[in-house]
């Protein structure tokens, strides 16, 4: 443990990268530029659901500048990121799922000629019904279904698990609540459109470089695809120019442009366009809910019943974790005893959905938050005081298996309610003002891989040259959240340096040990352990060295402002840069490596292995909104949000991702969405699909709760997702206290708003919101036993591996 | 069909022969690998691949060269000095401006037009003057800080 006070860590220190960043400097993947470098551009189908009969390249073949042009019998075997849904083809081989599924790709000289051979290809299709909604996804198919493996007519897969008694549950409440709600659609918008760029040297080796949150993945993805030993392909992940999930599993491009590296011998490029972008997608599901939960008058839930039907898109994406975690967390934040889900991914003819910030948590997490304000409402308690009065306590377990370590939720409810005067003016507002309390909780990071090992989760390897210079490799991929310069303030820490001693080279397969990626908000927690056991390991020789010249023992001396001082007497020291040189000669090379594996968490069942993680983070957030009765517009006026962060490694990266979640919370509850009309997607350009800009956004307070996780690094947990949760449920609960509508659904937009008004002025239930849930054909229920109430397993503290 | 064009970008006069057709924005990524400009949509509607032309903010997805030829042209790899940081780049550094820093150099540059415009602006200004350049990781507070914070020195 530290004894003496941290230097590095806590403090607002300028990311390692800032400077490449504000010069321009920063090499993205669409940057990247090689002698004699083709270019890709791709086809797509203008079909949202048909046969391919027939395509012929000729005419494309015969251009001035082409090289080569490849369609699906090129590139015959499927892949998917997850075992259980390898569903895709790098290019369309025997039908077309959705407007913009690729079907042909051509390599030429400029990008200009690659894109006008694409008009030269003759594509025949034999159209087929397409699926465009969930609740014609839900009945038999009309033609044929979207996939022929999915578990019964569209529907990819069926979930239905119960914990404890939950009928019982019901018939001890004293109040039930039953309510429905639709969650829209919306993607990620990364500002950085997807760009691949792959090389086939003559050595017989793939390199590819590519706009990805997961190398690691596609390293894999890519050596199984073509067959090639692992060791002769290396991913490099360039700084990622935004991803919040959209570039986090191997995606067809990268496969086409790998494919045509290794077809012409040359290095080939391909940029999406925006356009493109929209097609690839894999955002945020549209989902379509029931939730009922039991009470008694005092708040305490008794029982709760969670449906969910999820608008998967065309293939499988990570769609079946994603069917899990919109089941998972319901339980973490508040006490649920039984608990059943039941939830079912449907195929439609839409691009594939997939994980957005917050991965299938935002959709039940609206739900929950708002039906709890429903119930408040009815049971005439303080919303604030119903969250209160049945927090989910820490070192507990939930109904469904899941352990819940430190908690700072209440001090996080606490903190935004003060703040914004929640007890005195929610409810008491001017009409047309109104406040919204939510919370939220998130994974800081996922306890079980993707796919089954035994091998650590975060990798680093650690590099002390003779003249003083220190080199951290890590497999972990910046996207903007600043891992690279959590690892470098981590390893100054230690060894006594600033940021600027320490050089961080990271995601490149072929120089950095393995991280799984920057997926479920697991790198600082993960890296960062790996980190410390690295530095730590390198520490210990270094002192070692440093006892002996300094003649006294390791135990006595303090890394401190590039120096070895002997604590009791800091006149005895020695420079950094002079020991490294004593402890090379003694120890050879200075080298380390750390790794780390999260603590074995969660259930014996059947699908538990979605929802654990080695600590939940909690967030709470009050939006104070104000409406224009005559329009319905809409204005945040302010957003509270109080975040357990565990511990702030860095404050202001801290607080950018929470500033960052609210504006993107802001988006999907106010105005975006993917949505379609006959196939077609309705806007894709960032003009048509409206997200927010300057002029919307509020001023933003924001609170970290520091509760020193033991299993995180100096106590922290995830910042990059949890954030985001509680925002969008806020804000209807805010529209409520202001106008006293409710709109069960996003986005809430001004038209629903009017409309509503409108029922409201009738006399009539002034909602907007689904009506009807349709019925499916759950299989039997999974009936495990409730662990709510029992105490954590394990001990208190640090239980995941580092070594 | 290609003509001959001369563009002085950063100070530094380049004679170049260009399809007619090619934006401003292809030729300076494409011709002269000045990659610091991004794009992010090419229809004029992120701010990504601002610059100024004579001073004034400019989309160079939607700029011809041909219109520009005989005016100063500045790009982000032209906003520092001798090595030294503009105080806009030195604020968006220090006060956490950048996350993945793709938006970066527009926001830079548009911000840089501003003030030079007027150093003395109000915080709706800003965010007015701001509201064409989109940003999907900061919520665009950090941002407002930094360019505040320019503001408030000046004053």
């Amino acid at each position: 443990m530290q004894s003496e006070p941290l230097q590095v860590i806590g403090t607002s220190v300028r990311k390692v990268d800032a400077v490449r960043k504000v010069t321009g400097q920063t090499c993205y993947a669409g940057d990247i530029d090689l002698p004699r470098l083709l270019h890709c551009k791709l086809l797509r189908s203008t079909q949202p659901h048909a046969r391919l009969a027939g395509i012929d390249t000729q005419a494309a073949q015969a251009l001035p500048g082409i090289v080569a042009v490849i369609t699906g019998a090129d590139l015959p075997k499927p892949y998917g990121l997850l075992a259980a849904s390898i569903d895709e083809q790098p290019l369309a081989r025997d039908k077309v799922r959705f407007v913009g599924d690729p079907v042909a790709a051509v390599v030429a000289l400029s990008e200009e000629q690659a894109a006008a051979a694409l008009a030269q290809i003759k594509v025949d299709y034999l159209p087929l019904d397409p699926v465009m909604a969930l609740t014609q996804a839900v009945r038999a198919p009309t033609t044929e279904p979207i996939h022929a493996y999915a578990e019964q007519g569209n529907l990819q897969k069926m979930l239905a698990l119960q914990f404890g008694n939950v009928d019982q549950g019901f018939a001890a409440a004293d109040l039930i609540q039953e309510d429905l709600f639709f969650y829209e659609g919306n993607t990620h918008l990364p500002m950085e459109e997807h760009a691949t760029v792959a090389h086939y040297e003559a050595d017989g080796k793939l390199t590819v470089w590519s706009a990805t949150q997961t190398p690691h993945y596609l390293h894999r993805a890519l050596a199984g695809y073509f067959d090639l030993a692992p060791s002769r392909v290396r991913v490099i992940a360039p700084p990622t120019g935004g991803g919040f999930g959209g570039k986090a599993e191997p995606l067809n491009h990268e496969f086409v442009v790998a494919k045509l590296a290794m077809l012409t011998g040359r290095p080939v490029k391909i940029v999406l366009t925006r356009e493109e972008v929209f097609y690839t997608h894999r955002g945020r599901h549209p989902v379509l809910m029931r939730l009922k939960t039991g009470v008694k008058h005092n708040g305490a839930i008794t029982a709760m019943a969670f449906d969910a039907l999820l608008d998967g898109g065309a293939y499988g994406s990570y769609g079946i974790v994603t069917t899990h975690y919109v089941g998972a967390l319901q339980t973490v934040t508040y006490q649920v005893p039984t608990y059943r889900f039941q939830g079912a991914r449907l195929f439609t003819n839409k691009p594939p959905c997939g994980p957005k910030r917050g991965h299938g948590t935002p959709q039940p997490r609206f739900a929950l938050e708002i039906q709890l304000d429903k119930i408040a409402e009815k049971l005439a308690i303080n919303p604030l005081d119903l969250r209160l009065n049945h927090l989910a306590p820490p070192y507990s377990q939930t109904a469904n298996h899941l352990t819940i370590t430190t908690t700072g939720l209440g001090d996080c409810l606490q903190a935004v309610a003060d703040r914004a005067h929640f007890r005195e003016r929610y409810g008491h507002l001017p009409l047309g003002r109104g406040l919204g309390l939510a919370a939220g909780a998130y994974v800081t990071g996922a306890a079980r891989p993707i796919y089954a090992n035994q091998m650590p989760h975060a990798g680093v390897q650690l590099l002390v040259d003779r003249g003083g210079g220190v080199t951290i490799f890590c497999g972990s991929t910046d996207i903007g959240q600043g891992s690279d310069s959590v690892l470098a303030m981590i390893v100054a820490e230690e060894l006594g340096l600033t940021v600027a001693d320490i050089h961080v080279v990271t995601s490149d397969t072929a120089l950095t040990p393995v991280d799984l990626g920057s997926f479920s908000s697991r790198v600082t927690l993960m890296t960062g352990n790996a980190a410390l056991a690295a530095v730590q390991q390198m520490k210990a020789k270094l002192l070692q060295t440093a006892a002996r010249v300094l003649k006294v023992t390791s135990s006595q001396l303090v890394m401190q402002h590039g120096r070895i001082f002997v604590a009791e007497n800091a006149k005895r020291s020695i420079a950094f840069s002079d020991l490294v040189k004593l402890a090379e000669a003694e120890h050879g090379t200075l080298g380390a490596t750390g790794s780390y594996t999260p603590p074995e968490r969660g259930g014996r069942y059947k699908g538990s292995g979605l929802g654990p993680t080695p600590a939940y983070s909690y967030s709470a957030c009050i939006a104070e909104v104000q409406v224009d009765l005559e329009t319905a517009e809409l204005t945040v006026a302010k957003i509270w949000l109080a975040h357990d962060i565990g511990r702030a490694l860095n404050p202001i990266l801290v607080q950018g991702q929470i500033e960052g979640s609210v504006y993107m919370g802001l988006g999907e509850a106010l105005m975006e969405e993917q949505v379609f009309r006959r196939g077609l997607h309705k806007g894709p350009s960032m003009l048509d699909y409206k997200s927010p800009t300057f002029l919307e956004m509020p001023e933003i307070e924001t609170i970290l709760i520091e509760t020193n996780e033991p299993e995180g690094p100096y106590g922290a947990k995830e910042v990059g997702q949890g954030p985001l949760l509680p925002v969008m449920p806020a804000l209807a609960n805010a529209l409520f206290d202001a106008v006293g509508v409710r709109i069960d659904e996003t986005p809430i937009t001004a038209a629903k708003i009017f409309k509503a008004l409108q029922l409201q002025a009738k006399g009539a239930q002034a909602r907007i919101g689904p009506t009807h849930f349709p019925a499916v054909a759950y299989p039997e229920l999974l009936s495990v036993e409730s662990q709510w109430g029992q105490a954590a397993p394990g001990s208190a503290g640090h239980t995941g591996k580092g070594q | 069909m290609k003509q001959p064009c001369t563009l002085t970008i950063n100070g530094e006069a380049h004679e170049l022969y260009l399809p007619v057709h090619k934006t401003l924005l292809e030729v300076l990524r494409e011709e002269l690998r000045l990659t610091g400009t991004k794009h992010g949509c090419e229809l004029g509607e992120c701010g990504l691949c601002t610059v100024l032309v004579d001073g004034q903010a400019v989309l160079s997805c939607l700029t011809l060269p041909i219109e520009v030829q005989g005016k100063a042209i500045t790009t982000i790899e032209g906003l520092a000095t001798d090595g030294r940081l503009h105080p806009l780049q030195q604020a968006f550094a220090d006060l956490g401006a950048t996350q993945c820093g793709y938006c970066i150099p527009g926001m830079l540059l548009t911000a840089k037009g501003l003030l030079d415009l007027s150093p003395h602006l109000t915080r709706q200004t800003i965010r007015e003057q701001m509201a064409g350049n989109l940003c999907r990781c900061t919520g665009y507070t950090k941002i407002l800080a930094a360019i505040e914070s320019i503001v408030h020195h000046a004053e």
